[in-house]
């Protein structure tokens, strides 16, 4: 079970074992842990720290660094907006500003309800489809803005 | 193996999925399982074929038929005519330009070569019995059953192979350091962190091939001695990381990977190590730390990894396609493959255009094909019949060249063609707005350890923020070229020195669109918002 | 074999192991630098250090970069020249332009670069980082604005003292370096040592100063206001007033401090003789009755803290007898008060130390024995210093002063106090004679002095072999503590443990910069203070034999231990809180 100062029912301990408690698999390990809860959470990376004989500054400074790592909540969905100049040049931008018109945020943050997290990616390897977002694992690509609102639907609906 | 009299093979690699490939493909199974063709036709999801902007897309072989643009609707049409009747559905079947998985069936009518994309789109990725039927894992049977570690090595230094990630370094070079370096726990390290922009080869690769990675990496290890190995794959390339664990389980589960491989006594194995979001992690040092549980932040150089990588052992990192590309040379020779390309470059080398070209993909080409044959005679020319402006070769950390240089040859001795991207813009395109995007992208991923990257990547994107909306000043072009010029000789890592390689590039070819832009506060290709302009007429 | 190179044309013979920078400064050739750090290892991140050297593409980082047979290395080519505007520019686009109210104005390296590369405006007219500074801790405080993360703040607390409460956070242009998760210093583990004041280039990193309350202090006809000095600072101060390292000004110190209008100068010396009696005769008892050895000595406050942390289960090793500050601070307002009939509550005790942490340790809740708070305000060396130019005083060219009385005399064992292996070799002074009855013909014990991270020695007094080991810097003094726990030092009897490197020569409160070779020269006007005084025995200080005989009565009496001994808080590294249960001693 997890550390009693956390107060969660997920086997974070379990988790960190399976990782030999070796600082070597810090990143792994965030994977998973963040997988099982969404986010890495203050709690979670005590006890990470704690278990891997690190400081738990050490543990906040791999997870701050990384942008797949979530150190706050988010939303149900996340919807990563490709930013690569092959989607910039075919019009990358103009299908931001639908998402973010179609949710009410702006990058970075998360609906009221929950319901979506959106950010700005980098590159997702989809210069061949662009412009191109992915909403969690699914990509979408070939994009014009009209498009956009119909596939945020879709996951509005499921959740 | 069962006997098939056809495959099909349906594109399913990431952009093809969430445009419906899972659902045409059960429809096909289905539809082929109603006519009870089900034990004479085998349905082969592959990775990515290469093929964008056709829609969905699948080949039917024997033939190589491409069929594109089609949807689940089409596919009673093609089972009755083309398996059934043996009539192929011409209204469906593509006939663009050729493209990486067109395999010899469709004759090619383009320089293309496939050496590295032979498989892709022919086997199943997920199978290893249909790898080692096209003839794998026949390299690393030779290589350890005929050849010394020396010999690998001498083999691969013949072979003239260089890094294909960008930097362009020998590798059999980077082989023989590794192997003579003194150390224990040796390591060999696959980069799969593609996160250039513009560059998605390796992620064909690994989605449509996964084996040929292994074997190399196999073949790697055995040369320098070590007897781990690493994939680091980027964390957003789910369907990369799900092959090529496939692949990895089941060459462990055939004798391939593990303990004495092949009855030689050799051990290997490989790990894969999932990314977290961190182009740095792409420069082989800043790799190293993010593989030992760290911010990816590169290290000081030398020592260089050949003599301290991984845990301060010595350690192989090469590219994806550079790995892929030594199977092939280790079952056909050396001399074979140093027969392939230029003087200075040898072998082929797979590019990627995108942006406004008609066929976006991959294709694989010897080295010393013209920018312009890529352009126009494989991906289609510009889309809408436009003209060419510019091209950024290799992505953001490439340069940018102009319509002069369509005839130049990729290559070594002529124009250096970087990681393989090749973004094209086309006359409507402003090359100030692409340099604001190339400036986010570095903003956004310096890692922040060295002052020249960290700040200067910040005061590039403040001042072409400032251009794009008509502030700024000329002042900031000649201190810009300074910055840029600054920041490629101190900073740390590759992802500083090049951050402002493109822009100052740029200037020269474009000078006049620069200066329209923050003298005369206009855009002249009307992309910019220059609404700062407007505030200031207010 | 040498590696010959040649640097802006001149041949220059290196070592193996040499960077380019090191062996450029043997050669007596100037590189500039920022990041780097001679008790560091380099981090390469500034880029000041850039060179160029025949046949590279890029520049190279000399702090890092090794050197090879034949290289050809320009330090002030144009390129390098251009490069090096450019980058420390780029800094200060980032910087507060704000140097004249900076608290390092004058003594910051970045400001000193500028200054160097001739640069008088700042081309970047863009965003500037904004942060909030941090005052929660008693002893540093963080603005980090004025950071430009040289990361020699995070290696000096993770590699010099293991405790690693300094992290780089988020990355690229963000990148900030926080404690903990983002957190305020006071809410992570920190043991208030402030080896990284010490080592910030900039004005990011400074020590909590309340020199306005000492001065109020002072102006007020009401209190009595005494001070004390610490031994490091007599070897130290001097550098404050552009004096070499290791000038000892001890009678100029006491002058100005009387210029400055402190009622009382005396000297933390005293106390210091009288750990000795407190604490040796502490170790003589557990030797012969069989309490918990081997003992540490307990005077360094960071180090307290540092046990407190990471090894509660070992305070029983503890001398309990508390610093020579607090010892000072509590008679200060019984001893002093009684003798001078000041009423203890008029009375301000100031103490001026090399040490943050001691900021920390007055503010301790149990430091109260007095009835009071036992020392009201610690300030540093450089603090003490300030004071001083803010009163006009020229310490270089100040006559010299005697310590006031009754609690201002002491004798070389006490200075020594001052650098590693002091208080042992203070300590086995005065065993020897309490043991032996006899005193030593020659006091230089020279098997504990020197600079290495811990040293072990076996030293004969009279029959017994008393087997000593002495630690400097908290990673040292982690090694020494996994040794006590697996057994390494079973036999030993008393081991010395100093927070910083040097012992509090190299104290967080010390004049900036600090390096090996600084430490070395106050080390050896520390030693020099030693062999100029006629008393050098701990026991020999007739107002220490005074102090017993009208006022404690004997070394451990009960009064002693009202006063003078103290106990330890083991404290939850998680929490960052003091644990309830306190063990006993």
């Amino acid at each position: 079970m997890c550390s009693e100062s956390c107060g969660c029912s997920s086997d974070i301990v379990g988790i960190i074992e399976k990782y030999d408690s070796d600082k070597r698999n810090l990143i792994p390990l965030l994977h998973e842990l963040q997988d099982e809860l969404g986010y890495i959470s203050p709690e979670v990376m005590e006890t990470i720290a704690e278990k891997l004989g690190t400081t738990v500054g050490q543990v906040h400074g791999v997870a701050t660094f990384y942008t797949l790592f979530y150190t706050k909540p988010r939303g149900k969905n996340i919807v990563r907006m490709c930013n690569s100049t092959a989607c910039h040049i075919e019009g990358g931008r103009k299908i931001r500003e639908a998402v973010s018109a179609a949710l009410g945020i702006a990058p970075g943050e998360t609906t009221q309800d929950g319901g979506f997290t959106l950010e700005v990616v980098s590159c997702m390897g989809l210069c061949g489809v662009a412009p191109a977002i992915m909403v969690n694992d699914d990509v979408y690509g070939n994009l014009t803005p009209e498009m956009v609102p119909n596939i945020l639907g879709k996951y509005r609906e499921a959740s | 193996m069962a006997f098939y009299r056809a495959h099909i093979l349906v594109d399913t690699g990431t952009p093809a999925v969430l445009k419906g490939a899972m659902g045409m493909k059960s429809a096909l199974v289905d539809e082929i399982k109603k006519r009870g063709l089900d034990k004479e036709i085998k349905v082969v999801e592959t990775g990515d074929l290469g093929l964008h902007g056709v829609g969905l897309a699948l080949i039917v072989y024997p033939e190589g038929v491409i069929y594109a643009n089609i949807t689940a609707q089409d596919v009673p049409e093609i089972v009755e005519e083309h398996l059934l009747k043996g009539r192929q559905v011409k209204r469906l079947v593509y006939t663009g330009p050729s493209s990486a998985v067109v395999d010899g069936a469709a004759k090619p009518r383009s320089r293309e070569m496939r050496v590295i994309l032979e498989h892709i789109g022919v086997i199943d990725p997920t199978s290893i019995d249909e790898y080692i039927a096209h003839g794998g894992y026949e390299a690393i049977a030779k290589a350890l059953t005929q050849m010394t570690p020396e010999d690998v090595v001498a083999e691969v230094k013949a072979s003239q192979l260089k890094g294909r990630g960008g930097a362009g370094f020998p590798t059999g070079l980077k082989w023989e350091f590794t192997a003579k370096a003194d150390g224990e726990n040796k390591a060999v390290v696959c980069n799969a962190d593609e996160g250039e922009p513009g560059n998605f080869k390796d992620r064909l690769i690994m989605e449509g091939d996964p084996h040929q990675i292994i074997e190399g990496m196999i073949i790697a290890g055995y040369a320098v001695g070590a007897h781990e190995g690493y994939i680091y794959i980027r964390g957003e390339y789910h369907q990369s990381v799900s092959h090529t664990e496939k692949a990895i389980a089941d060459a462990r589960e055939a004798g391939l990977l593990g303990k004495d491989i092949l009855g030689s006594g050799f051990d290997f194995d490989i790990t894969i190590f999932k990314g977290a979001g961190a182009y740095i992690c792409g420069e082989e040092t800043a790799l190293l730390e993010s593989l030992e549980g760290r911010r990816g932040e590169s290290r000081m150089k030398p020592p260089f990894p050949p003599t301290s990588g991984l845990m301060a052992a010595p350690t192989v990192i090469n590219n994806v396609e550079t790995l892929a590309s030594v199977p092939r040379i280790i079952d056909r020779g050396a001399d074979w493959y140093a027969g392939i390309g230029t003087e200075k470059s040898k072998g082929t080398k797979i590019f990627s255009p995108c942006g406004d070209v008609l066929y976006p993909g991959v294709y694989e080409v010897p080295f010393g094909v013209t920018l312009r044959d890529i352009i126009y005679n494989m991906a289609g020319g510009i889309k809408g019949g436009k003209r060419f402006k510019a091209c950024l070769m290799g992505g953001p950390s490439g340069v940018l060249v102009g319509e002069d240089a369509l005839d130049r040859r990729l290559c070594a001795e002529d124009l250096a063609p970087g990681a393989g991207a090749l973004i094209v813009l086309d006359e409507d395109k402003c090359i100030v707005d692409l340099m604001q995007n190339c400036a986010e992208f570095f903003h956004h991923e310096s890692c922040g350890q060295c002052v020249p990257c960290r700040e200067g990547t910040k005061r590039i994107l403040e001042v072409l923020n400032w251009w794009t909306t008509g502030a700024g000043s000329e002042d900031d072009l000649r201190l810009l070229e300074a910055l840029g010029e600054t920041m490629s000789l101190t900073s740390k890592c590759g992802l500083g020195q090049f951050a402002a390689v493109a822009f100052k590039s740029s200037l020269p070819l474009f000078r006049d669109e620069y200066l329209a832009h923050v003298k005369d506060k206009v855009c002249p290709a009307g992309v910019c918002a220059m609404d700062k302009v407007l505030e200031e007429v207010k | 074999m040498a590696i010959n190179l040649t640097i802006n044309g001149q041949a220059v013979a290196a070592e193996a192991g040499d960077t380019i920078l090191t062996a450029a400064r043997r050669a007596g050739v100037y590189i500039p630098t920022l990041c780097y750090h001679s008790d560091l290892m380099p981090d390469g991140v500034c880029r000041v250090c850039s060179v160029e050297v025949k046949g590279q593409r890029t520049l190279c980082a000399a702090c890092c970069y090794p050197v090879a047979e034949g290289m050809e290395v320009l330090t002030h080519s144009p390129r390098v020249r251009e490069s090096r505007r450019m980058i420390v520019e780029l800094m200060l686009a980032n910087h507060p332009q704000e140097c004249l109210t900076c608290s390092r104005n004058s003594k910051c390296e970045l400001q000193a670069l500028a200054r160097e590369f001739g640069i008088q405006e700042v081309h970047f007219k863009g965003e500037r980082k904004m942060a909030d500074v941090d005052t929660s801790s008693l002893s540093v405080f963080r603005n980090p604005e004025k950071c430009i993360l040289c990361n020699r703040c995070v290696r000096t607390c993770e590699d010099i003292q293991s405790v690693a409460a300094l992290h780089a956070s988020k990355r690229g242009w963000d990148t900030t370096i926080v404690p903990g998760m983002g957190d305020e210093l006071a809410s992570v583990v920190c043991v208030n040592c402030g080896q990284c004041i010490n080592r910030c280039p900039t004005g990011a990193l400074t020590a909590n100063d309340p020199s306005s309350k000492v001065w109020d202090a002072i102006h007020d006809s009401t209190k009595h206001v005494v001070v004390q000095t610490a031994p490091a600072v007599r070897a130290a101060i001097g550098e404050e007033f552009g004096m070499p390292a290791g000038s000892r000004v001890t009678g100029k110190m006491v002058t100005a401090l009387k210029m400055m209008g402190f009622d009382r100068v005396m000297d933390t010396d005293f106390t210091a003789d009288l750990t000795i009696m407190e604490e040796g005769s502490e170790l003589i008892q557990r030797v012969t009755e069989g309490g918990v050895l081997p003992q540490l000595t307990s005077c360094s406050p960071g180090w307290i803290k540092f046990i407190e942390y990471y090894y509660p289960e070992l305070l029983p090793h503890l001398s309990t007898c508390k610093s020579p500050q607090q010892m000072f601070g509590a008679l200060a307002k019984t001893y002093y008060a009684e003798k001078t009939g000041i009423d203890p509550k008029d009375i301000i005790s100031v103490s001026i130390m090399p040490c943050t942490a001691k900021k920390f340790e007055c503010d301790r809740p149990e430091m109260t024995d007095s009835g009071y708070k036992d020392v009201d305000y610690v300030l540093t060396t450089r603090e003490a210093a300030q004071m001083m130019r803010e009163a006009g005083i020229d310490l270089p060219n100040l006559p010299e002063s005697e310590y006031d009385d009754p609690l201002g005399m002491s004798t070389g064992a006490a200075v020594i106090f001052g650098n590693t292996g002091g208080v042992m070799e203070a300590a086995l002074r005065t065993a020897y004679a309490i043991i032996t009855g006899t005193e030593l013909d020659n006091v230089n014990i020279e098997a504990v002095r020197g600079m290495e991270g811990v040293r072990e020695a076996t030293v004969m007094v009279g029959e017994l072999p008393v087997k000593a080991a002495v630690a400097h810097g908290l990673a040292n003094a982690r090694q020494v503590l996994e040794g006590i726990k697996n057994g390494r030092f079973k036999d030993y009897h008393f081991i010395e443990i100093m927070c910083c490197p040097g012992g509090c020569i190299g104290g967080g409160g010390q004049p900036q910069p600090t390096s090996e070779e600084i430490r070395k020269a106050r080390i050896k006007a520390i030693y020099d203070e030693d062999e100029a005084m006629t008393l050098r025995k701990s026991h020999t200080n007739p107002a220490v034999q005074k102090l017993y005989e009208e006022f404690l009565g004997k070394p451990l009496s009960h009064k002693s231990h009202e006063l003078l001994h103290t106990d330890y808080t083991p404290r939850d590294r998680k929490t960052v809180k003091a644990v309830k249960v306190k063990v006993e001693s």
